[in-house]
């Protein structure tokens, strides 16, 4: 297969125009001795029936399972078919970075109507175009609040594994290691925060719900947090914002998360997105790409990237980050999602994952020797004991076409992370919660 | 444009006027104002630090450059031009007029410009 | 303009629905109750689709014309790469799903690593990071942990030249160094004196990009390479401009030891209006255990997930754009090793039509062959008549043109910079420069029309200083 339009006949006529008699006088920049000796080493050209016929032979050696009660950082929620349809228009797809606003406010459009729809979300006054996914947005998030005489940077133990990775890499690489505040019962030990914070702290980042799902006392750390005069990024889970308080209520200085759950399928990992919104104070501090509304000189209405003097392309080693792409598609994806849904449906999203879950953790707990690990407030995930092998009982799960919840070990204990979305049926669980009676 | 004969230049384009009291007012060159562009937004240091002459002061954004502001003087920054942080097109309009910090206890710094000495300056690079 | 989702909204339109809860309904306690609106836009099917279906046709793509923007290789994404994408075994699946039900997915990240170092030339690689800017902190990541792990610990200067991307001196500083600028000579390329005297004790690496980005190979690039590795440094490989190469030399071979790839660009994944893309980085085997984890290895008849021994961490969640590099991977097997060559081939061979058919009306700063993108210069153009690089593109927006980019490199005055790639017909370059020339004549004729434009758009040109001074960054719902 391939996409040169270009036939040898014409490649020759080009040349000639240009007073050139082969190709090779176009690249005698190149040295000899950092040439490819003849052809890379990697296969030949495939026409388009082999290339499908071995990439659906190798989408076939992955098991899609039928029934999912696994969360930590990737959901399964009903996506409706008209969110694939539109997002997947050609116009948007094949489009690059809207920078020249007037044939690209069909791009731009939609990443207001994002932005606001983050906004009404989390309740928080601004918005950015969104970044790489949810770990690199509190990654970003905390290099946004770090200043001159404010370094510190603290974080719960108990927001996601590989949320707290991706913080650690990106703070160790700009010069400070995060300190961790340990779990109490699943959650923050607010006393441990106490001490931690003072006058150097520039933030705290923490995720409602947590890792384990339970609720936080997010009013408690809010408080804290502000009364040593550091900023407060709480992690969310979009769909759960529906019901629960959101970061606003709460005070909080960002909102970060993954925006997976809006609308993007679950794809081995990616691609995802991540979103972040701040109070109207710290709308400069954002980094990645912001739409605006402005009009043009007959007046209409038009929307243009803005505040771009924050940026890479501008303030190069000042700029406090290099990210450039937002991740545009699926952030189109997300407010297709949004207005599909509307207010309602994400109402009743939330609703019934937050009815099932619990249904489903009464279910799980009265099974011997499954007991809640943490007790507490949850919306749709739950940690729990496993009183036998994880392993053996997630294969046996999986041979019932189910994929179990995550098994993770908890203080030297071995623990199953559950979560369940609206996609779960009443008949779905009563049958996993029958295997595990088996399995004891 | 005629420059101001009471003040002096330094030649990353801030001026300085010194007041009888051994303070002085800072701010941009018409020229840096010109190049610039469109001024957005004004970023300061805070009231009370200290800086050396040539040290960064705080940065000043247009639609699409951004620009350092070196002070021209050492010395305590004791005000901060709150007005301006709130009208940053005043930068445009009126150069001269708009002062973004004051700062006390400075001597005179003899590496400065007068305005004969600046446009001197200016026409070289230009 | 067209109406806000929100401003179509009416209360009680539903669009899509759910089955009826078969549990109980739990409320959730005061407390931690969500107590303010949430004013998501009420609309039905019908509406929604009308809606995005025109802004769609406000949108410009690779699909809908020309897109010669430079530095971004606005190439042909070939349908295929949507469908394998599509497929339901990629997409369904959960990332933490046990590594024995994902070795399909495993498989795909093994073989597309194991070609695009081939590609580069480089040994190992991750596909973790989310777009080339996410690749440079990666990349300048191991760099800074491998020279602390050798105990070189006032290596914290990252050498830079003046040209390169925006993003190569912010993503250094996000990895912890101090940027060092070095000048560009006259003909756009590295200045080897100022190099040699900006290397030295405290130099981590040297970053470059080449073809760099006025379009011009170094063609010292192995004595600059010399002379970075003599002073202990390292060289990282922006790899923005690798389409022009690909194939012909590698980045492997010329001396770098670290490079990150724009999988967006380079192996035609479309670029989403500004993402998802994909930026992979590749390294010589010395920055091998630096990668982040996780990194797919193949054991006994296995693929499996292992962990680098001195990996810097993770940039993100999870493995990467999976589906962006899915189609990258769909891409590099249609077109094969062939195929890689005669891409980078045609985009120089294309790129340099162009720029010479324009030479005679646009101004050239740099000459000889140029590589896969070139620059044109309208200083002189400003000074006889006024027009600028952003009037004349705003001209062949209405000649249905993407512009290419414009004022960059920072180092060429009123720079326009094109780069028509290889999947662009003669045809298709022959009208752009018709298109070109036609601009450049009216910036003598008709320059008040010029000004004006574009005028074929749904809007005019927007007030982007009201834009900046009285920012309106989102839509405030009335209920």
């Amino acid at each position: 297969m391939s996409y040169v339009p270009n036939t040898l006949a014409q490649r020759e006529e080009m040349l000639l125009a240009m007073g050139k008699t082969c190709l090779e006088d176009l690249f005698t920049a190149i040295p000899a001795d950092v040439r490819v000796d003849g052809k890379l080493d990697i296969p030949g050209a495939q026409s388009e029936i082999e290339v499908l016929g071995t990439l659906e032979e190798m989408a076939g050696k992955n098991k899609v399972f039928k029934t999912c009660f696994r969360g930590a950082g990737a959901y399964r929620h009903f996506i409706p078919g008209v969110v694939r349809h539109l997002a997947g228009r050609a116009e948007f797809v094949t489009a690059y970075t809207p920078y020249q606003a007037e044939m690209s406010q069909g791009v731009l459009q939609p990443i207001f109507e994002y932005q606001t729809m983050i906004c009404e979300l989390t309740g928080m006054d601004v918005s950015n175009a969104g970044v790489y996914d949810g770990a690199s947005a509190a990654a970003e998030a905390v290099a946004m609040f770090q200043e001159r005489k404010r370094t510190k940077v603290i974080v719960s133990a108990t927001v996601k594994p590989m949320v707290l990775e991706t913080i650690m890499t990106y703070s160790t690489a700009a010069g400070t290691q995060p300190v961790i505040i340990s779990a109490k019962n699943g959650k923050t030990d607010l006393a441990a925060l106490a001490l931690a914070l003072d006058d150097t702290t520039a933030c705290f980042y923490m995720e409602q719900p947590n890792y384990y799902g339970l609720v936080e006392d997010a009013q408690q750390i809010a408080d804290l947090v502000h009364a040593a005069g550091a900023k407060l990024i709480m992690g969310c889970y979009p769909t759960a914002l529906a019901v629960l308080k959101t970061p606003a209520e709460y005070g909080a200085d960002a909102a970060v998360g993954e925006a997976q759950p809006l609308g993007m399928s679950l794809a081995f990992g990616g691609p995802y997105l991540g979103f972040m919104a701040v109070k109207t104070v710290d709308t400069r501090r954002l980094p990645g790409r912001i739409a605006g509304q402005t009009t043009d000189k007959a007046g209409r209405t038009a929307y243009v990237l803005t505040l771009q003097a924050r940026e890479q392309h501008i303030r190069r080693e000042k700029a406090g980050s290099s990210i450039c792409s937002n991740q545009a598609l699926c952030a189109l994806t997300a407010t297709i999602y949004c207005a599909a849904l509307g207010k309602e449906g994400l109402r009743e999203v939330a609703d019934q994952c937050c009815a099932k879950a619990h249904y489903a953790a009464e279910q799980i707990t009265s099974v011997k020797g499954y007991n809640f690990t943490y007790d507490g407030l949850f919306f749709n995930e739950f940690l729990t004991d496993c009183p036998v092998d994880p392993e053996p009982l997630l294969a046996k799960l999986a041979e019932n076409d189910i994929l179990g919840g995550l098994a993770i070990k908890e203080n030297g204990k071995s623990g199953i992370l559950w979560c369940v979305t609206e996609m779960n049926t009443k008949a779905e669980i009563d049958r996993m919660v029958s295997i595990l009676k088996e399995a004891i | 444009m005629k420059l101001p004969e009471d003040l002096f230049f330094s030649k990353t384009h801030e001026w300085v006027r010194y007041e009888q009291d051994g303070t002085a007012f800072i701010g941009l060159t018409d020229h840096a104002q010109e190049a610039l562009g469109d001024v957005a937004f004004i970023n300061l240091c805070d009231e009370g630090e200290s800086f050396e002459f040539g040290d960064v002061i705080g940065d000043i954004e247009s639609i699409k450059a951004v620009t350092d502001v070196y002070t021209p003087v050492s010395g305590t920054v004791t005000h901060v031009n709150d007005e301006l942080l709130d009208a940053p097109e005043k930068i445009n309009s009126d150069p001269y007029g708009s002062w973004l910090v004051e700062f006390e206890g400075v001597a005179r710094n003899e590496e400065l410009l007068d305005a004969e000495g600046y446009e001197k300056f200016l026409a070289e690079t230009e | 303009m067209s109406m806000l989702i929100f401003e179509i909204s009416k209360p009680g339109r539903r669009c899509s629905t759910l089955p009826k809860c078969d549990v109980d309904f739990v409320a959730v306690p005061e407390e931690f109750k969500r107590n303010i609106p949430m004013n998501l836009p009420e609309v039905a099917e019908i509406d929604l689709v009308r809606h995005y279906t025109n802004l769609s046709r406000n949108a410009f793509g690779v699909d809908n014309g020309f897109y010669p923007l430079g530095s971004c290789t606005m190439k042909y994404n070939p349908k295929i790469n949507e469908d394998v994408a599509a497929l339901k075994g990629f997409t369904a699946v959960h990332p933490l799903q046990p590594e024995e039900t994902v070795q399909g997915s495993l498989e795909a990240m093994h073989v597309l690593g194991d070609r695009l170092c081939k590609i580069t030339g480089m040994d190992a690689i991750t596909l973790q990071p989310a777009a080339g800017a996410h690749g440079e902190f990666t990349g300048l990541s191991m760099i800074k942990a491998y020279q602390l792990d050798k105990g070189e610990t006032q290596r914290n200067k990252l050498i830079v030249p003046d040209s390169a991307h925006g993003t190569n001196p912010a993503s250094a500083v996000m990895a912890g160094f101090t940027v060092v600028n070095i000048p560009s000579t006259p003909e756009g390329t590295v200045d080897i004196d100022a190099l040699k005297k900006a290397v030295g004790d405290d130099t981590a690496a040297l970053m470059l990009t080449n073809p760099n980005t006025v379009g011009l190979f170094e063609k010292d690039i192995v004595k600059i390479a010399e002379i970075v590795h003599n002073a202990g440094g390292l060289l990282y490989y922006d790899g923005a401009n690798l389409n022009a190469v690909m194939g012909i030399t590698r980045p492997g071979d010329m001396g770098f030891d670290v490079t990150h790839l724009n999988l967006h660009k380079t192996f035609s994944t479309p670029h989403g209006g500004g993402g998802p893309g994909s930026g992979p980085v590749a390294c010589k085997a010395i920055l091998a255990p630096f990668l982040p984890a996780p990194v797919v290895t193949f054991n006994n008849g296995a693929y499996t997930f292992a962990k680098p021994a001195k990996s810097i961490g993770r940039v993100r969640s999870f493995y990467g754009n999976f589906l962006v590099y899915i189609r990258a991977l769909t891409y590099i097997m249609s077109i094969g090793a062939e195929g890689i060559r005669e891409a980078a081939e045609n985009a120089v061979l294309n790129a340099n039509y162009m720029m010479e058919m324009l030479k005679d009306s646009y101004d050239v700063p740099f000459g000889g062959p140029c590589m896969h993108e070139f620059v044109l210069s309208i200083e002189r153009l400003k000074k006889q008549t006024g027009i600028s690089a952003a009037d004349i593109a705003k001209g062949l927006v209405d000649k249905g043109i993407h512009p290419p980019t414009m004022y960059f490199p920072l180092i060429v005055p009123e720079a326009l910079m094109l780069e028509p790639t290889e999947t662009e017909s003669r045809e298709t370059l022959d009208n752009a420069i018709r298109a070109f020339k036609e601009v450049y004549a009216m910036a003598f004729d008709n320059p008040q029309a010029l000004r004006d434009a574009p005028l074929t758009t749904p809007v005019g040109r927007p007030d982007e200083t009201t834009a900046v001074r009285n920012p309106i960054l989102s839509y405030t719902v009335n209920n």
